[in-house]
């Protein structure tokens, strides 16, 4: 379906999903899922509110049943094996810190279940609290806990266990932008260093670029790119998972002239490009373009009217927003209504250019990605 | 130091004023008169106000009391055992297990309340009776050769009676603790590797105590006291304390010994909940 980096696939598949389809009665929830997950991977599902994220980490958590296509971990498939016997444990959005017990009760309930001896998982359970920076809290009930320190005694539950797989449903979207930051963070490190895989349900694009190894981008219950972060951000297969990734400049598009090795396109605004054709996606038939995406950070504004570029446009600034370090353009292009955004680092010497003004617009033939219908 | 209320405190307090009110009047004021008049005795007609602990002597060594006591505390434990434990099943069918329509279901379980209580106590007279509906479907079905008598006038029916008359108020409290369990909780616990049975026992029982509790002491507290039920089918077996207080203040007129049992029964069942919250809270750890 899409690029993948044919270095990894060696690694075995930890989790494989065949063709998992999920009904609540007479709606779909899952339309055929199908994806394999390696070991020690941190794997995201990303998508907007309702795609099927959260239901599909319960069919592999063992909590709903796929309708039909079978979910097999660590070679095993998991047909009719329940969720409390399963290699893989949760981290509920809501945490679920059991109310009647304190962190301590609470990271050993799995290890209690197990009837490991009370020494064992007194050590056990230090051991997890020092690794998630909990060791002193351990005597606390949930209703004395921050948000943050609800979700490491969450997160150390699961570990504590040492499943194969931990699965994690939205575990940030309660916390604060500050320390959803740095849990981000801590959560990657951590995961880099006791190489369990994690499979994080999210639908912010952002976090699940920083945090992950690889992405499924879902939509309507169906997996539409499932790639590397770099993978998604630069060849998106198509104009849903372009705009849901990162920001995106669409501009429509058509094939003036086509050759054996390149093909000709006429853009809207930019003008005429001669682009190879081993740059479209497999999924692109020359035939069916319409649109062309360009990202903000590929596109210049060419302060200087001698600055080099592949080609040049004018425009007319409309309107800018200031980072700091970066400058967001809003830049009308004649012939096209809809002004691009353009990003611009703000090197020494170089002021932001006013609203109204007239600029240059220079951009290159590689930086632009051809949609099909 | 000074008494201290705040702009919103002393406005609370005028909110409630007239409820407070009407409570101190028509509960604590009876209650004093209760307790003042278990000091004092009765000197055939009239009333000796010299204080004085004799009733409470009388109420505490008397083997009758002592034996009706008893029996209302045993009746009012098997009731609330009874109800409780019945209770539980239905709450948890309602919380866990009905998906649509909760609310018909609750209204469906208050249908009995919509006669007095009196004629259903009848009815169960009717049902239990020599030959009651339960006696003759029996004899017809050949399931018994003569009609049981055990259950009715002594203390089973008493326990039949009342367990079907307090259900609902057992079940209330109980559905109430259930719905509030966050049902992440139990995934959670079924994701840490615990059995539905386990799980039940760890998580869902200790998160119902609070429930539980509420239902025991709604239950236990007023069956103590009730003497309507021992009257109608309890025969002599049956009767209860709250029966010899009625005598007390009536036939036998002696209203300050009828009030020392009152008091002291008062006192038993004080304590008596007291030790239920306290185990209820130590089992059900603090849950919030
Ligand atoms: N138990 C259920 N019964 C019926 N429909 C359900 C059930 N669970 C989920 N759905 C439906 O399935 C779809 C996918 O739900 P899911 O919870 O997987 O979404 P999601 O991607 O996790 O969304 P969000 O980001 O909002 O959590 C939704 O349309 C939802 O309404
Ligand atoms: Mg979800």
């Amino acid at each position: 379906m899409t690029r993948k980096d044919d270095m990894n696939d060696s690694i075995k598949p930890m989790i494989e999903i065949r063709d998992v389809i999920k009904k609540f009665g007479t709606f779909t929830a899952l339309h055929g899922i199908t994806a394999d997950i390696r070991e020690g991977e941190f794997f995201s599902l990303l998508g907007p509110s309702g795609c099927g994220k959260t239901t599909l980490l319960r069919a592999i958590a063992g909590f709903e049943p796929p309708t039909s296509g079978t979910v097999a971990i660590a070679g095993k498939d998991m047909a009719g094996i329940p969720a409390n016997r399963r290699p893989t444990n949760m981290v509920f959005q809501s945490y679920a810190i059991f109310p009647h017990l304190n962190v301590e009760e609470n990271v050993g309930y799995g290890l209690k279940t197990r009837k490991m001896p009370k020494a064992e998982i007194a050590r056990e359970v230090a051991e997890v609290l020092s690794l998630v920076d909990m060791k002193n809290y351990g005597k606390r009930k949930a209703h004395e806990l921050s948000g943050g320190q609800r979700q490491r005694v969450a997160l150390a539950r699961a570990l504590v266990m040492r499943p194969k797989v931990i699965l994690l449903d939205e575990p940030l979207s309660a916390l604060d932008k500050k320390l959803r930051d740095q849990m981000q963070m801590e959560l990657r490190s951590l995961q880099r260093s006791i190489g369990i895989t994690f499979i994080l349900v999210t639908h912010d694009q952002e976090e699940a670029l920083i945090m992950s190894d690889r992405i499924a981008v879902m939509f309507d219950g169906q997996i539409e790119q499932l790639d590397t972060p770099e993978g998604l951000y630069r060849h998106p297969v198509n104009k849903r998972v372009a705009s849901f990734i990162g920001v995106m400049n669409f501009l429509p598009a058509r094939v003036t002239a086509l050759s054996d090795t390149h093909l000709t396109l006429g853009i809207a605004a930019l003008g005429e490009a001669q682009v190879p054709r081993d740059r479209l996606g497999k999924d692109v038939n020359p035939d069916k373009i319409d649109t062309i995406g360009v990202r903000p950070e590929m596109l210049t504004v060419l302060f200087d009217q001698d600055e080099r570029s592949q080609n040049k446009v004018k425009g007319e600034v409309v309107d800018t927003e200031y980072y700091g370090d970066m400058t967001y353009y809003e830049v009308r292009l004649p012939g096209h209504d809809k002004p691009l955004t353009i990003s611009m680092r703000n090197t020494a010497g170089r002021s932001v250019v006013a609203p109204g003004s007239t600029v240059s617009v220079g951009w290159g033939i590689e930086s632009i990605v051809v949609f099909g219908e | 130091m000074a008494w201290h209320f705040d702009r919103e405190a002393g406005q609370g307090l005028k909110l409630i004023s007239p409820t407070l009110l009407y409570v101190l009047v028509m509960l604590a004021a009876p209650l004093l008169m209760v307790i003042t008049f278990s000091f004092w005795t009765q000197d055939y007609l009239t009333i000796d106000t010299t204080p004085t602990f004799a009733n409470y002597r009388e109420a505490w060594t008397t083997p009758l009391y002592q034996v009706l006591m008893w029996r209302s505390l045993k009746i009012s434990v098997i009731v609330t055992g009874v109800t409780v434990v019945l209770a539980f099943p239905i709450a948890y069918y309602l919380s866990f297990h009905v998906k649509k329509r909760k609310a018909l279901w609750l209204f469906l379980i208050t249908v009995p309340f919509w006669t007095s209580y009196l004629l259903r106590v009848f009815l169960w007279k009717v049902i239990l009776g020599y030959n009651g509906v339960f006696n003759t479907a029996f004899l017809e079905l050949g399931l018994i050769q003569e009609p049981l008598t055990f259950i009715l006038y002594n203390l089973n029916a008493v326990v039949i009676t009342l367990a079907h008359a307090w259900a609902p108020f057992a079940i209330l409290p109980i559905f109430v603790a259930l719905e509030k369990i966050d049902r992440s909780l139990l995934e959670a616990a079924t994701d840490l590797g615990d059995s539905p049975m386990r799980r039940f026992f760890r998580i869902t029982l200790p998160l119902a105590m609070p429930g539980i509790v509420a239902a025991t002491l709604i239950v236990l507290i007023p069956t103590v006291g009730d003497f309507i039920t021992p009257r109608l089918v309890g025969g002599t077996d049956g009767l209860m304390i709250s029966n010899m207080i009625q005598i007390q203040f009536g036939k036998a007129n002696n209203a300050p010994l009828g009030a020392a049992l009152a008091v002291s029964s008062m006192v038993v069942i004080g304590l008596i909940s007291a030790g239920i919250f306290l185990v209820g809270k130590k089992l059900g750890g603090r849950v919030r």
